[in-house]
C-alpha cells in the first residue's frame, strides 16, 4: 500500500514537471517573447488602471514606477521578435499577429511609435496626480487599440 | 369547374396582393417630425452613440467624420457594401428631407420605397427617438461631401429579392424593448444599448433567418464576419463590475488589461466620446443582464 503511493507520488511528480518542461520550451520563441512584452505592459497597465478606476488608492510613487516601466518596455527594440513567417496563418494555434503586419502599407510600426510616445507622455505626468495619470492613459488605450484593431484576429 | 378555378385564382391573387401589401417598405408620415428642429450639437451624441462611422467610412479610414461608404461584410448570405452617407447630393444622402432619412433608419426603408437589408441596423433604431433622429440628421448635414459612387452588394438568389425583407421586417424588426428597466439610469442605458449602440446585433445569437434570438439576448454568438466568437455579457460567465464595464468603454482596458481589438477597437473609439455618465448608464444595464 505505501508502495502504492509513492508509486502516486512519483508518477504526479513526473506529469507536473513534464508540463512545466512543455510550457517553458514548447512553442515558437518569437511568439512567447511578443506574448511576455504584452504581459508586462498588462502587468503595469493594471497598476495605472486600477488606481483610474479606484480600486486602489493613487500613489505617486507607486503610479510613476508602473509608468516607468511601460515606457521602458514600449522602448525596447523589438524587431527580433516580429519576424516573417510567425503570423495567424503560419501558427494558427499560438500567433493572433494578423499576416498584414508584414504586408505592403502595414502602419504597426507608426502605431508601435506613437505608443512609445504616448507612454512617455504618461511616464512623465503620472506622478503629478490622479487625474493627470488617468487623462493621459486615454492616448495609451488608443495606441493598444489602433493596433490591436486591424492586426490582431479574433480569439479561438 | 372554371368557376372553382376562377375563385382558387382570385383567392391566390388577394392573398398575394395582401401579403405584398402588409410586407410593403413602411416610410414615416410628414406629421410626426413638423414641430421637430434638429439640433446638430446634440446629434454629434447620437452620431457616436449610434456607430454610424464604424461601417460607413471608407476601409480601414480613422476620420470617422468622411463617410464615403466602401468596406465590405462578408456574411453567410453574401457580401454587402457599406454605402455613401456623406452630405453628397448625388453619390451621398444630402438630398434626403429628415423624413426620407427617418425613415430609412427607423423602418428601413429607402427614399425610392426600397427595403433595406438588416445588415443596417434598422431593427434596433427603430427604438430611436423621433428627436434624436433629427438632430443625428441635422449633425450628419455638416459632415463634408464624398463623391464616392455606391457599389452594389453581391448577394445570390433569393436574398437578393428585396421584397422578402417586408417579412422578415414583420417578423424581426419592432421597436419593443427587450429587457426591463426600472430606473432612469437602466432606461437610459437600455436605450444607448438596445436602441443607438445596437449591442445586440453582434452579442446575440441570430436564428435560421438572421433574426436576432432575444431569448438569447446578449448570450454571445459566433463571429458573423469568420473566426471567433463575440462574447455573451450575461452572469456567470461575464464577471465584469460595473466600474470594469464602463472603463472599457472608455479605455478598451479589460479587468486584466488586455485591450479591445477588431470590430470592438471602433466601438470603444466611439464609446469612448460619450459622457461619463453615459457609459455608467451602459454598464448599469449590462450589469443587470440576466437578473
Amino acid at each position: 500500500m505505501p508502495r502504492l503511493s509513492i508509486l502516486l507520488a512519483v508518477s504526479c511528480a513526473a506529469v507536473v514537471a513534464g508540463s512545466a518542461f512543455a510550457g517553458g520550451h514548447g512553442g515558437n520563441p518569437a511568439v512567447k517573447a511578443r506574448k511576455a512584452h504584452m504581459q508586462l505592459y498588462a502587468f503595469n497597465l493594471g497598476t495605472l488602471g486600477a488606481m483610474a478606476k479606484g480600486e486602489i488608492e493613487y500613489d505617486a510613487g507607486a503610479a510613476s514606477a508602473a509608468a516607468n516601466n511601460l515606457a521602458a518596455v514600449a522602448s525596447l527594440n523589438q524587431m527580433a521578435y516580429w519576424v516573417p513567417g510567425t503570423s495567424s496563418d503560419d501558427l494558427p494555434d499560438e500567433s493572433r499577429a494578423l499576416p498584414a503586419i508584414w504586408e505592403e502599407g502595414s502602419k504597426a510600426g507608426e502605431i508601435g511609435a506613437s505608443f512609445a510616445e504616448a507612454a512617455a507622455a504618461l511616464a512623465a505626468v503620472a506622478g503629478d496626480g490622479k487625474d493627470a495619470m488617468a487623462g493621459a492613459m486615454g492616448a495609451v488605450g488608443k495606441g493598444c487599440g489602433d493596433c490591436h484593431k486591424a492586426y490582431r484576429a479574433p480569439n479561438n | 369547374m372554371l368557376r372553382t378555378l376562377i375563385v382558387f385564382l382570385g383567392l391566390g391573387l388577394a392573398a398575394l396582393a395582401a401579403g405584398l401589401w402588409i410586407t410593403r417598405p413602411v416610410t414615416l408620415p410628414e406629421a410626426q417630425f413638423a414641430s421637430l428642429t434638429g439640433d446638430a450639437a446634440r446629434g454629434e451624441t447620437v452620431f457616436y452613440a449610434s456607430g454610424c462611422a464604424s461601417c460607413h467610412t471608407a476601409p480601414e479610414s480613422d476620420n470617422k467624420l468622411s463617410l464615403p461608404g466602401g468596406q465590405t461584410f462578408e456574411t453567410e448570405f453574401g457580401v454587402f457594401v457599406a454605402p455613401n452617407i456623406s452630405s453628397h447630393p448625388d453619390a451621398g444622402i444630402g438630398a434626403w428631407t429628415l423624413v426620407e432619412f427617418a425613415s430609412a433608419v427607423k423602418k428601413g426603408t429607402s427614399p425610392d420605397g426600397k427595403h433595406y437589408y438588416p445588415v443596417f441596423p434598422y431593427g434596433s433604431y427603430a427604438r430611436m427617438t423621433d428627436a434624436d433622429v433629427t438632430d443625428l440628421w441635422a449633425f450628419m448635414q455638416t459632415l463634408p461631401a464624398e463623391a464616392q459612387e455606391n457599389a452594389p452588394h453581391q448577394l445570390g438568389f433569393p436574398f437578393s429579392i428585396r421584397a422578402s425583407l417586408g417579412g422578415w421586417k414583420l417578423l424581426f424588426a419592432g421597436d419593443a424593448w427587450v429587457h426591463p428597466a426600472d430606473t432612469p439610469v437602466l432606461e437610459r442605458g437600455r436605450y444607448l444599448v438596445e436602441a443607438l449602440g445596437h449591442c445586440g446585433e453582434c452579442h446575440t445569437p441570430r436564428n435560421a433567418l438572421g433574426g436576432l434570438d432575444t431569448a438569447a439576448w446578449m448570450s454571445g454568438a459566433p463571429n458573423p464576419s469568420g473566426r471567433g466568437t463575440i462574447p455573451g455579457l450575461l452572469p456567470p460567465e461575464f464577471g465584469w463590475s460595473e466600474t470594469d464595464v464602463a472603463y472599457y468603454l472608455e479605455s478598451g482596458f479589460t479587468p486584466d488589461f488586455d485591450s479591445a481589438g477588431g470590430k470592438m477597437a471602433s466601438v470603444i473609439e466611439n464609446t469612448a466620446k460619450l459622457s461619463p455618465e453615459d457609459r455608467a448608464a451602459i454598464a448599469a444595464y449590462i450589469s443587470a443582464l440576466g437578473g
